[in-house]
């Protein structure tokens, strides 16, 4: 009896022990201790993340805003493993009363209740590189921003408070701007600079290729300044926003989006919230899932939105518009490689839009061959998705597996079985996508379905069939020039020759004569 | 006019001809190859069966063409005025020719082989020499050569070297011969050849002595034959038990090899027999011995399938079998093992009882 009471305290103890534990976990907490599902795993990836959230979302916003993109990114070593990060943007700015909850919330944005082709799409990158900075240096983000020529300019610094995942002002004024308008952030950071593959330089000139309107620069640490003036001023064709298409959906975006739609019946819900589907459509839906057209959406419940789910799929529907894509063109692509890469031969393809799981996406490749590029080594693949560089994870993207699969030795290059082809060459691989398929949150790999790879594939061949042809005609130059050669060395000694045998020879004639005959064959 | 000077003018005459008539000119050159040559033991010698390569001037052939070209004119200009030029040296020569010059001395010889089976005739008819030693000789031999410089007749006794050797000219065309020997022993190894010439084996059996270093040199072939045709003395031949002492250099002696198969008729010696070490000699000698390497084993596989000597002589071929079975080989010095005289006082004189024994 003794003991059994002891038992059952022991228990309860420990229970009110759990309870004090067990509360709500703020996604700022998640992210503190899981930085690295979100690109943060080292000082050397943390500072590229920082730059490559930065760099996208300033671009983001002056398209989205008309307006041609100015991009500065500033580093600055404060000691031995901090570094002062700076990105200045002439875009749009943000309004006063925004400004904390963009830099000091996580996952707040615009960009993630909408589906359309941009770079970033959760809302979460910026502000996870402030509370990567706060973590380790435990100093503010600052802020500046202003949002036209006669507005004023505002300063903040910030904090992050964690547990609310919530922004803490430290410091708020109105400054003079000679900006018209546009943002520039500063933080500071626990970071690693390097050069070579998937450096920072590395990121910013990739960037430059695929953004050709967009003017960037970057100030290394040491003073070293990189600048990449843009290759048009016309800005790419603004990506429409799309609903999405009833292929793709998945139950739970399905129950989400009838607790919060407006429409009021269910058959105005499907033909407003989805592409492609009329009312007859829409009707025979409700059918088939056993509803009835004119029920509320948001009293739809759980099991009904399974049936009507399963009665969407049954459907056939046209394939989504593909106008919410807006590719580079080849002919930008192939300035752009031309202005980064010292080659002899440039060559692009745009492909026509194709549909995965109801999502639409278009393929782009080019190819830079010759001149000063790299001989002897593999080709340098450089992957896009919506004009963001891939840095990492190379080997597990369906970019590097589709060149591998593309039989490269028909177009005159030198490839050993299941290898990256090799020769002076550099490929140039870009998806644009409402929804780009990741393998991982971090967004560094494009994920293997069948009709990306077949997409990938076909461009990267249509390029390589025009490389093969240049080569083919190169060589041809070449054999008849060294022909020609051959001919001015060898031929005399042969009219010298006949002439020291029989010396009644007359070497010019007999000279002339070859040369007329070994021309005109071919071998 | 030169028989040679002769060829040579009238191949440069066609080729200019079609030069001048804007034709491709050709040259056409034999095939020496194993797989060209028929052997018939009544002739004894490996002869060219019709297989010619046809060397057309085209953009790939014209350095290769010039280069022959250039060699026929130095040819003919050292034939004309009665001058030899060794390999080496016409190889230095065509460092003259600019952009025709060789590289290296092989491909330079590969061109001399070339017009060599071109003309049907030998390289020392074209006035070149090669810089190999001819062999050595000692026994029971007188050969008569010229003074270089006053072309009077020299007698060279081959008795008179004591432990040394008389060394066989690159050109043995002119020589001629005095003996009363009553037969030729052609041997392998130089150190064989030392150890008869110390013992004075050729007194005792009356015989002439001759050590060939391995395969033998065409001036050695050359030498032997001329030597056993004007005399009519047997030639013998005793070399190493094993495939590479029998094909490349026992029948190369005789018959000639599929490489000079366009010259053969001069430097064969179809009388030639094959005394030891044969791989019977192995058992009946009880000799020690290595096991066959694999470039030997691959010898013999691809000798009894395709060497028109072998598959004309029965015997060679058992030999082969023989040895293949028994998958050793066996060194003449291998007869040291019962004492190092034993090659003379017993392995020898057993042999020459009776030579109707020897291989063919």
């Amino acid at each position: 009896m003794q003991i059994k009471l002891s038992q059952d305290t022991e228990e309860l103890n420990h229970a009110l022990e759990q309870a004090k534990k067990q509360r709500e976990i703020s996604i700022s907490e998640f992210f503190t201790k899981n930085r690295h599902l979100l690109g943060f795993d080292n000082p050397l990836k943390s500072l590229s993340t920082t730059i490559k959230e930065g760099v996208d979302n300033a671009l983001d916003a002056c398209e989205e805003a008309n307006i041609l993109p100015n991009v500065k990114v500033e580093i600055k070593q404060t000691t031995q493993d901090r570094f002062i990060v700076i990105i200045e943007d002439n875009g749009p700015g943000i309004v006063k009363q925004q400004i904390p909850k963009i830099f000091g919330k996580l996952l707040y944005g615009s960009k993630f209740h909408k589906l359309s082709q941009s770079r970033g799409q959760q809302g979460i990158g910026i502000s996870a590189a402030a509370l990567y900075s706060q973590l380790t240096t435990g100093k503010p983000i600052k802020i500046k921003s202003k949002i036209g020529k006669n507005k004023p300019a505002y300063y903040y610094e910030l904090h992050l408070d964690t547990a609310k995942n919530e922004p803490e002002i430290t410091k708020e004024v109105e400054i003079s701007w000679e900006k018209e308008h546009g943002i520039r952030v500063e933080m500071e950071m626990e970071a690693k600079y390097q050069r070579g593959k998937r450096s920072v330089s590395e990121y910013i000139k990739y960037t430059a290729i695929a953004n050709p309107h967009a003017t960037l620069s970057l100030v290394e640490p040491d003073g070293t300044k990189q600048e990449y003036p843009r290759a048009t001023t016309q800005l790419p064709v603004k990506p429409k926003e799309i609903k999405p298409h009833p292929d793709g959906i998945e139950l739970g975006i399905l129950i989400n989006m009838l607790k919060s739609t407006d429409a009021r019946t269910l058959q105005s819900f499907l033909t407003n919230e989805f592409s492609r589907v009329g009312s007859g459509t829409s009707k025979k839906i409700c059918e088939g899932a056993n509803l009835y057209p004119n029920s509320r959406p948001s009293r739809i419940a759980k099991q009904e939105a399974d049936n009507l789910l399963n009665a969407m799929r049954k459907q056939k529907f046209i394939a989504p518009p593909t106008d919410c894509l807006s590719p580079i063109s080849e002919e930008l692509l192939k300035k752009s490689l031309k202005k980064e890469f010292d080659a002899e031969f440039y060559t692009a393809v745009t492909r026509p839009a194709s549909v995965y799981r109801g999502n639409p996406f278009r393929i782009e490749a080019a190819i830079a061959y010759g001149g000063a590029l790299e001989k002897d080594k593999p080709a340098e693949i450089i992957r896009f998705a919506n004009r963001v560089p891939l840095q990492y994870q190379q080997a597990a993207c369906s970019i590097t597996k589709s060149v591998i699969r593309t039989k490269w030795k028909q177009y005159g290059l030198h490839q050993s079985n299941g290898n990256i082809p090799v020769g002076p060459m550099v490929i140039t691989v870009h998806i644009a996508s409402a929804w780009v398929p990741f393998t991982s949150e971090s967004k560094e790999a494009i994920a293997h379905y069948p009709e990306i790879i077949k997409e990938i594939k076909l461009a990267v061949q249509e390029c390589g069939r025009h490389l093969g042809k240049y080569l083919r005609r190169q060589h041809k130059e070449k054999d008849a020039a060294q022909k020609q050669s051959y001919l001015e060395k060898y031929v005399p000694i042969i009219g010298e020759a006949l002439k020291e045998i029989l010396p009644d020879t007359k070497p010019t004639i007999v000279s002339k004569n070859l040369k007329e005959v070994l021309e005109k064959s071919r071998k | 006019m030169n028989e040679v000077t002769k060829k040579i003018k009238e191949t440069a005459f066609k080729v200019r001809e079609k030069i001048n008539k804007k034709k491709k000119p050709e040259i056409s050159i034999p095939i020496r190859a194993l797989s060209n040559v028929n052997y018939d033991p009544k002739k004894g010698f490996f002869e060219l069966k019709g297989g010619k390569k046809v060397r057309a001037l085209t953009v790939n052939t014209i350095k290769s063409f010039a280069q022959t070209l250039k060699m026929m004119s130095l040819s003919k200009s050292i034939v004309e005025s009665d001058d030899m030029a060794t390999k080496r040296e016409a190889y230095y020569v065509s460092k003259n020719w600019g952009e025709a010059g060789f590289k290296e001395q092989p491909e330079s010889d590969a061109v001399m082989d070339d017009i060599e089976a071109m003309f049907m005739v030998n390289r020392e008819q074209l006035g070149f020499l090669p810089e190999e030693k001819g062999g050595d000789i000692a026994g029971q031999l007188i050969v008569i050569d010229k003074d270089p410089t006053t072309g009077k007749e020299i007698k060279i006794d081959c008795t008179k070297f004591g432990s040394g050797a008389y060394s066989i000219p690159s050109s043995v065309e002119e020589l001629k011969f005095e003996t009363n020997a009553k037969f030729i022993l052609a041997i392998e190894t130089a150190g064989m050849f030392q150890r008869l010439v110390k013992h004075n084996y050729w007194k005792k059996t009356n015989s002439i002595l001759i050590s060939m270093g391995g395969v033998p040199t065409r001036a050695c072939r050359r030498f032997i034959r001329r030597l056993a045709d004007d005399k009519k003395i047997p030639v013998y031949v005793f070399t190493d038990g094993d495939p590479y002492g029998y094909m490349s250099i026992y029948r190369t002696l005789k018959v000639g090899s599929g490489n000079a198969a366009h010259i053969n008729k001069f430097f064969c010696v179809p009388q030639a027999r094959f005394l030891g070490v044969t791989p019977q000699d192995i058992a009946d000698y009880k000799l020690p011995t290595h096991p066959l390497k694999d470039v030997d084993k691959k010898k013999i596989k691809d000798v009894i399938k395709n060497d028109p000597f072998v598959k004309q002589h029965k015997e060679w071929e058992k030999a082969l079998q023989q040895m293949q079975k028994i998958g050793q080989r066996v060194e003449q010095q291998a007869l040291a093992a019962h004492g190092l005289n034993h090659v003379i006082e017993k392995y020898l004189p057993d042999k020459l009882k009776d030579t109707k024994k020897f291989l063919p």
